[in-house]
């Protein structure tokens, strides 16, 4: 998840789909036949929509193929039935599926909490070092950390000698490698949004005794819940889809994360064609957490995208 | 006491109660925290943070990481410092981050570029003591007229022992790591020891599961070592190649030859310049880089990688972009119904895993089996050559990105002022004309942070290549380079590829795309103004 960091609070607002109030008369909105006013837009709907949704529908059908081989899918399903379903979960698919949503919560949800409280260091202190601190994470939240890997692979071969508990093939070592590459972006982004919370909130509270720790729990926290949820959720799904580092880290099968366990499943010749189904089922089902937690939070996510992060 | 507070005064602002009760500089309660809850909190949160720094010191301190004991010893005082002190209000919020940041990401990158000028590699690891016991344990020989054992691997506790009989004389021997002892009063039967007193004799499954443990367990003597040679026979072995400090070289006792060691680039080199394969890591400078600029096979592939990088990242972008364009202009209409599920249903690939989504489509491409061949009724082997595997990754690219652009366009176009549009109406202009010359240019500069941050995303883009093609087609003169290859995944084959690992060499390329990323990062500032926000 690469995100450059750009004004972040005020394009947090979202895209707005309701119509106005009243009537808007578009100068030649009478012009032409119904195929230049609306027939268009159906049709480049129609077909996006086709473009959209046929792998989708192909991994569902595959999933839901009894045969269960790639050779055997369809597009369409031709017949229906939960075995592929029933064999991922018997499996070691639930196990993948358990360490990815204990690394991508543990990960996105702490370092949402370490850069909410950098971020406020930032937004609200002068100190000396704060220039050159906000520089720094400018800086560093410009290299993705996977560009390292190399060196976080010797480094981590050192860590498994010491503390075996966070070293290679744990996913308590992965969660901690996540949450320091998040730590940058996140508090690049939060920074922006808590300058944008009114000063005086903060400076009321002091005159009436507050104490600093309380006016970042009780005041700044609760009005920042936005960008809070937007970074979390951004971790969570960049820690869901995160390939590389979690490929070369985890070999053991038990400490897999579900991307991973299910590049493994079709990772040659033979498995490729004969696993398809159990791989189609299992994609199915990493699906549902990001994408019911998307349709939660799409008002958010849209706003948060548009204050820049990116993916594919 | 006076200038403490003093210091206090101006750190916290005027008004704020006086940093602690009962006026102390350093405690639980120094810097405000009154609450119980909190209290409690700082209390639990200190005490974790001791327990895992003292449970963390235990295994530094029995492998003698000095160094490393040192460091967790400062942060942890650092750490109690900031936390009991009243003064240093900012630190108490930046302190866990900076230490994470510090560790997981910049520790990292510096450690790439000091890999960048070393030889670190599969054949040169570790020091030159390591090379040395590592070559000579690999030229152990049978020490002519030596006994042949008959082994039974045992352990004592949990180290291994080798209890040994000797066939000829009828003689036991147990054999651990620090030499060879008598051993009295084991039972032996059909030739070989069954039992004795303090060890207890493994069975076949229990040797079999440490099996790469006992094949690499000597015992030292005063001939040699013994060795075990399969699973129930020992000898005595001396190393054929042994080292000499005073020449410092290796001379090989049968064949005579000999290997002196060159400190330049980490190996042992015969007259003829032949290296043994084992060597150790050295520092060999700027030798990484020039290999990439001057080596012709190399050159021409890293360049071609290079030019694909770029064309991959920035056509990526552009049609992306192109496709979202149209169906946000499209959509974009107020008289059209049905726009909302449109957009959720046009959005869903966002959604979905990516992983899991490059792998389906990776399979769709399939040459055997693969929709895509099916529906088209063509058997293309679609990663197998360069252009086709090429427009399979940008199709897949654009089915993966073309959404994100349409739902932050649409962001951008509802924006934009319908009375620009309007007025250029009101003057006779054509759609199209009012499009190109005011929507379109409004919304470049609108999205221009987004479209390099795009970009930006895309240059290393691993799992695009990885997963689809993984790098495929090979030309067969550079194997270890393929035409669909980035940096990123070019990277990733020379250091964990399966051909030998060249970390030296693969952390000189990473340095190569943090270059790259940094002068792309200049352009982006300029863009964004994001350097205006450090204030």
């Amino acid at each position: 998840m690469a995100i450059i960091g750009t004004q972040a609070g005020p394009a947090l607002s979202t895209p707005d789909d309701t119509p106005p109030p009243y009537e808007v008369v578009e100068l030649g909105g009478a012009q032409g036949g119904w195929f230049r006013r609306v027939g268009w837009s159906h049709l480049v709907g129609i077909l996006a929509l086709a473009f959209s949704l046929f792998p989708i529908v192909f991994v569902v059908s595959a999933a839901l193929n009894p045969v269960g081989t790639l050779s055997s899918s369809t597009l369409f399903p031709t017949q229906v039935s939960l075995v592929n379903f029933t064999d991922t979960l018997a499996g070691s698919f639930p196990r993948w599926f358990a360490n990815t949503l204990i690394v991508g919560v543990l990960s996105a949800g702490v370092a949402m909490f370490i850069s909410a409280s950098a971020a406020f260091a930032f937004s609200r202190f002068r100190f000396r070092g704060r220039r050159g601190g906000l520089l720094s994470v400018l800086l560093i939240q410009l290299f993705p950390q996977f560009l390292a890997i190399v060196a976080l692979y010797l480094i981590f071969t050192e860590i498994t000698d010491v503390w075996p508990a966070i070293g290679l093939n744990s996913i308590w070592g992965l969660t901690l490698l996540y949450l320091g590459g998040a730590l940058g972006v996140n508090t690049w982004l939060m920074k922006g949004f808590f300058d944008t919370i009114p000063k005086d909130l903060d400076e009321s509270a002091k005159v009436d005794g507050a104490t600093h720790s309380q006016i970042y729990f009780g005041i700044i926290l609760p009005l920042v819940r936005p960008i809070l949820a937007v970074t979390g959720l951004l971790g969570f799904i960049g820690a869901v889809n995160e390939f590389l580092i979690a490929s070369v880290f985890l070999t053991d099968d038990r400490a897999k994360t579900a991307a991973v366990g299910l590049y493994g499943l079709i990772a040659d010749d033979q498995t490729r064609n004969t696993q398809f189904g159990l791989f189609c089922a299992g994609a199915v089902l990493l699906a549902i957490p990001t994408v019911l937690l998307f349709m939660y939070l799409q008002r958010h996510i849209v706003g948060g995208l548009t204050a820049g992060a990116v993916k594919g | 006491m006076a200038r403490s507070t003093a210091d206090v005064e101006t750190t916290r602002s005027a008004g704020a109660p006086p940093p602690s009760p009962s006026g102390k500089e350093v405690g639980l309660t120094a810097d405000g925290t009154g609450s119980p809850l909190g209290l409690l909190f700082k209390i639990l949160a200190l005490g974790l943070f001791a327990a895992v720094a003292v449970f963390a010191c235990i295994p530094l301190i029995r492998t003698e990481r000095w160094v490393w004991l040192a460091v967790v010893v400062v942060v942890t005082v650092i750490a109690f410092w900031v936390y009991l002190s009243p003064r240093p209000i900012p630190l108490k919020y930046l302190l866990p981050g900076t230490l994470l940041l510090l560790v997981f990401q910049v520790l990292p990158v510096v450690f790439t570029v000091s890999t960048a000028f070393t030889n670190f590699s599969d054949g040169h690891r570790g020091s030159q003591e390591e090379a040395i016991a590592a070559i000579e344990g690999a030229s152990l020989q049978r020490v002519p007229d030596s006994p042949v054992f008959s082994l039974s691997v045992a352990t004592q506790g949990s180290d291994l022992a080798f209890l040994l009989l000797d066939p000829d004389t009828g003689d036991t021997f147990v054999g651990t790591e620090d030499g060879l002892d008598e051993l009295q009063g084991a039972d032996e039967s059909d030739g070989t020891i069954t039992a004795a007193d303090g060890f207890t004799v493994l069975t076949t499954a229990e040797v079999a599961a440490r099996s790469e443990e006992v094949a690499t367990f000597t015992v030292p003597t005063d001939d040699g070592v013994i060795k075990s040679q399969g699973v129930s026979i020992a000898y005595v072995g001396a190393p054929q190649q042994t080292y000499d400090p005073a020449c410092d070289c290796i001379t090989d006792a049968v064949t005579g030859e000999v290997w002196t060691a060159d400190g330049d680039v980490g190996s042992f080199v015969d007259a003829d310049g032949n290296a043994l394969a084992q060597g150790w890591q050295v520092n060999v400078g700027l030798e990484n880089f020039s290999r990439v600029l001057t080596d012709p096979t190399i050159r021409a592939s890293f360049l071609r990688i290079i030019v694909w990088n770029f064309a991959f990242a920035i056509i990526t972008v552009v049609i992306t972009f192109a496709l979202g364009l149209l169906v946000a202009l499209a959509l974009n209409n107020s008289r059209l119904r049905g726009r909302t599920i449109y957009r959720s249903l046009i959005i869903l690939p966002y959604a979905m895993p990516v992983v899991a989504m490059y792998l389906v489509w990776r399979e769709m491409f399939n040459t055997d089996f693969g929709l895509i061949n099916r529906m088209l009724g063509t058997e293309i082997n679609w990663f197998g050559n360069t252009a086709s595997s090429m427009i399979a990754i940008l199709l897949v690219q654009l089915w993966l990105g073309y959404n994100y652009m349409f739902l932050v366009i649409t962001g951008a176009l509802q924006s934009i002022p319908a009375d620009l549009t309007e007025a250029a109406s009101v003057d006779g202009a054509k759609k199209f004309y009012s499009f190109r010359t005011i929507t379109f240019p409004l919304l470049l500069v609108a999205l221009a942070p987004l479209l390099i941050a795009s970009f930006a995303f895309n240059f290393n883009n691993f799992s695009a290549i990885y997963l689809l093609s993984e790098g495929a087609p090979f030309s067969p003169d550079n194997p270890a380079a393929g035409a669909t290859d980035i940096l990123i995944t070019y990277t990733y084959r020379l250091a964990f590829g399966g051909a030998g690992a060249d970390y030296g060499f693969a952390a000189a390329i990473s340095v190569f795309i943090f270059l790259i990323v940094g002068v792309i990062s200049v352009v982006g500032f300029r863009q964004t103004r994001a350097l205006e926000e450090v204030n």
